[in-house]
């Protein structure tokens, strides 16, 4: 049934015309980045997708319970409804008892993102081949991620054993803290959460912690230098600003909104 | 900075410009390709093509797997009253006294609408094509990191390795639909096949979305970074530009499947309540509160919607070139092919609630999606025309691939004709789970995608092998799946038109459906035959791999440039330089040319008697 062709008249290996060359008429890269770049640019576009899954199953969650409707002053803790952010995430390490809402995760949201100014100037030392330069901005944004996680964990111990007064139950017991199944600040979904989207966000910085240590001891180790380029310093970064970015949207989500 | 480091293809490339005259082996001598493990060569190779056959093997055991599995239940529903005792030494304990075991059933149609929808026709589908032909249609030596290729390949394993092992669970596996809806799928305590079943289950998705990424991010940048000198977006071939955008569908869909596979995974293991609230099991209240199933819904047809476009779109691609190619005519309508595609991949990501017309919408948004809905007939009835006025007038060559594509137009009319009346959210009230809906999707993204995976391992078989199939055996498949399915599935529109549910074990309770008895028999005995033609294909499959006919470079002359290359490429492709292109991919029967067919390589200096008047300019 099949033809087959045997004899071609064209020769095309002979030739040596050259095709057009424009920006998109290939055998170049387009948008000037290498392959690696822009696979990072594209798995991050991907992640954002997870992200917004999870943004927006708050929401809707959120959504689902009541708004506390009574003045600001007079709020208690119930799980009839949604609580407000600020009576919830109040307290300062070393500051018992006082009342500073939002004070320490405003904190730890400035330390991030002062990790991801670093992280631009490790990139530009990068594009320098300054090696020393690199190892000093990856070292303070190892010192500043690991802070932000730090800050993140005493968050979590706090939200988990809960305040001085707890929840008085309806079986009279009074209730401290959070799990999965309960907690004394409002409905369960309200910590399930808070637990399913920081610690997704945590573990997404907690990787990054661990590429950039990998950069680090590859700029140590003089790895880069042989390369000829610090790219994937570059690519690390764009996935630490990425994380960055995803935290001021839960910021927002969790804290302010 | 970046400007500077060269990419992995421009390396070898690079090596090849250098020495364009030299042969096969001195090119691979640099490349240290030819002393490679046999390990590292067959099984863990990077190499584009190898990693296209594993996908495509793979697929193929998915695909008799999930064949059997369909058999099996067809059995149930063709013959509900019949002893299955000689379906003991198979199914086990599944299998009381003489009767199919109703959970089992479930796990049957679950396991099935899994293996089918993921690992045969999206893994087996995309990822044999994707793999095989992006580097040599585009021109490169190989996908942009050959490492993270490999990687998605043994990801997919992983997660065959796990869904398989859960087949042999003793509480079984998955059973609350391929779909997995809570409640039934959050509750052990529901259905046996929420148990470990369910955990397997979402445990090997979570790896095969893995896969799906490190593949998909690959065939991205390839198509973007690795084209060839002169290869232009515009002058891609439409397989380039529907694996292209089926990439991107999945790069953005799979990952909210991920989303809602963690959150379920927190509700089944950790006590969370995301998909939970106001749960009664044996009059005991669970404790979960707050949440809410129609949440996952949303967050799984994000996926499942973009899903099916995945699975049809790398048919589509491959059609699309198969119908040029054998009617020896350009494809009609090249941009409004690339247009249409480009319409269905936006359109497939707002179109999502139409799968939840009868979930407890409101109404309005039913209306929103029911319009959106029915918007994709518009690109869809653009692709069907174009193939059609493909075909009108041409000079046909019914090869086996060409046939099967032919087919699968046909099925994808057939098909997509419910679709509207489906997309309807009044109608689709009356039609909802019954097998009205069976018989619409089966026909319209599996069969059809089926034809399109088949016709391409026919018209590209040569490339794989170097060799062919055998044709007489491939008509004789081609035959028998065609009216198969047809057989199959025409009358399953009339059962569900009738009411007859999806799902049921049995219909023997209700007598309303005691007439359909026969017509069940009937679509039983033709599914069945319709499963056993497969292996027609499979033999000639790997007969022809060792003893077919032996193909020359371009049996079809073809203009692409895979067909470019030796007989059977060795890793790199292309053994001195990389062809150059000039011209578009359907210069089939161009009046004034000396072949009925102008590869792409060829410029347009060679081509005077045949160029058209703005052609001359590139002469």
């Amino acid at each position: 049934m099949s033809t087959t062709s045997t004899t071609q008249t064209l020769s095309p290996s002979t030739s040596h015309e050259e095709p057009r060359s424009g920006t998109w008429d290939g055998g170049n890269e387009p948008f000037k980045a290498s392959y690696g770049k822009l696979m990072m640019w594209f798995f991050l576009l991907s992640d954002a997708f997870t992200f917004a899954a999870f943004l927006t199953t708050y929401g809707l969650v959120r959504h689902r319970h009541l708004a506390y409707t009574g003045d600001h002053k007079d709020f208690v803790f119930s799980s009839a409804y949604w609580p407000i952010p600020d009576k919830v995430f109040n307290s300062f390490p070393g500051l018992h008892g006082m009342d500073l809402p939002l004070a320490f995760v405003a904190l730890m949201t400035m330390i991030l993102i002062f990790s991801s100014v670093t992280m631009v100037l490790a990139v530009e030392a990068g594009h320098r081949m300054d090696k020393a330069d690199v190892q000093k901005w990856l070292l303070w944004t190892l010192l500043f991620g690991a802070t932000f996680v730090s800050c993140q964990a005493w968050e979590w111990s706090h939200f988990i054993h809960g305040t001085d007064h707890g929840l008085k139950m309806l079986d009279g017991t009074t209730f401290f803290g959070a799990n999965l199944h309960a907690n004394e600040y409002g409905p369960v979904l309200f910590a399930d959460l808070f637990f399913f989207i920081t610690g997704f966000h945590g573990t997404h910085v907690f990787s990054g912690l661990c590429l950039l240590a990998y950069c680090f001891i590859a700029t140590t180790n003089g790895t880069f230098e042989k390369r000829g380029h610090y790219e994937m310093v570059e690519k690390v970064g764009l996935y630490w600003h990425f994380v960055d970015l995803v935290w001021v949207f839960v910021f927002t989500f969790f804290y302010l909104v | 900075m970046a400007a500077n480091i060269p990419t992995n293809a421009q390396v070898q490339g690079g090596i090849g410009t250098a020495a364009p005259h030299i042969g096969h082996d001195a090119h691979h001598d640099e490349h240290e390709h030819h002393d490679q493990h046999w390990l590292f060569k067959y099984v863990f190779s990077q190499d584009h093509k190898v990693i296209a056959k594993q996908f495509l093997i793979t697929g193929i055991f998915w695909a008799i797997l999930g064949g059997t599995l369909s058999s099996l239940f067809r059995l149930q529903l063709g013959w509900p009253e019949s002893t299955m005792e000689w379906l003991t030494p198979f199914l086990g304990k599944w299998i009381e006294a003489g009767k199919l075991n109703p959970e089992f059933y479930l796990a049957l149609v679950t396991m099935h609408g899994t293996i089918m929808v993921f690992f045969v026709l999206t893994a087996g589908l995309s990822g044999t094509f994707s793999n095989f032909l992006i580097p040599l249609q585009v021109g490169a030596r190989d996908m942009a990191s050959g490492f993270m290729n490999m990687l998605s390949y043994w990801f997919f394993f992983l997660s065959s390795i796990i869904m398989f092992t859960s087949l042999f669970l003793e509480t079984g596996p998955a059973s609350a639909g391929w779909t997995i809806y809570p409640p039934l799928s959050a509750l052990p305590q529901a259905i046996p096949g929420s148990g470990a079943g369910m955990t397997m289950w979402l445990v090997s998705m979570a790896l095969f979305i893995i896969s799906q990424l490190l593949g998909g991010v690959n065939y991205i940048t390839t198509v973007i970074n690795l084209r060839t000198r002169g290869m232009s977006m515009s002058k891609l071939p439409l397989t380039i530009w529907s694996f292209f955008l089926t990439a991107i569908l999945g790069l953005l869909s799979f990952p909210v499947l991920f989303s809602a596979a963690l959150l379920l995974i927190f509700d089944r293991s950790f006590g969370t309540s995301f998909f939970l609230s106001d749960i009664y099991i044996a009059g005991q209240a669970l404790p979960n509160v707050g949440g809410s199933p129609i949440l996952f819904q949303h967050l799984f047809w994000f996926l499942g919607h973009p899903e099916v476009y995945i699975v049809i779109m790398p048919a589509m691609g491959m059609v699309s070139e198969i119908l040029a190619t054998n009617s020896r005519k350009p494809i009609f309508g090249y941009r409004a092919m690339i247009g249409s595609l480009m319409g269905i991949s936006l359109l497939s990501f707002v179109v999502w609630a139409h799968h939840m017309f009868i979930t407890g919408m409101n109404p309005f948004l039913g209306s929103v999606f029911m319009f959106l809905t029915l918007i994709i007939a518009v690109p869809s009835a653009v692709k069907t025309f174009n193939w059609l006025a493909t075909l009108w007038r041409g000079n046909i060559r019914f090869t086996t691939a060409m046939m099967f594509s032919i087919g699968f137009v046909s099925l994808f009319i057939s098909g997509g004709l419910t679709g509207i009346i489906l997309g309807n959210a009044a109608l689709d009230i009356q039609m909802h789970n019954t097998y009205f809906v069976v018989a619409h999707f089966h026909l319209v993204m599996g069969s059809s995608a089926f034809f399109g995976l088949f016709a391409g391992v026919y018209h590209w078989f040569p490339k794989m092998f170097g060799r062919h199939m055998d044709e007489k055996l491939g008509y004789i498949h081609f035959w028998l799946t065609f009216l198969g399915v047809y057989l199959v599935f025409l009358p399953m529109h009339y059962v569900g038109i009738a009411g007859f549910p999806r799902r049921y074990y049995a219909w023997t309770g209700f007598d309303t459906f005691s007439q359909f008895a026969d017509l069940n028999k009937f679509i039983s005995v033709a599914a069945i035959l319709a499963f056993f033609a497969q292996f027609v294909f499979i033999i000639n499959f790997f007969y022809s791999i060792f003893r077919g006919r032996r193909a020359t470079e371009n049996p079809w002359n073809s203009t692409t440039l895979e067909w470019t290359t030796p007989v059977s490429p060795g890793h790199g492709n292309w053994p001195g330089e990389i062809p150059a292109v000039y011209r578009w991919p359907y210069d089939y029967s161009k009046p004034g040319a000396a072949e009925d067919f102008i590869p792409q390589n060829v410029p347009y200096s060679q081509t005077q008697s045949s160029n058209l008047p703005y052609e001359r300019d590139m002469e």
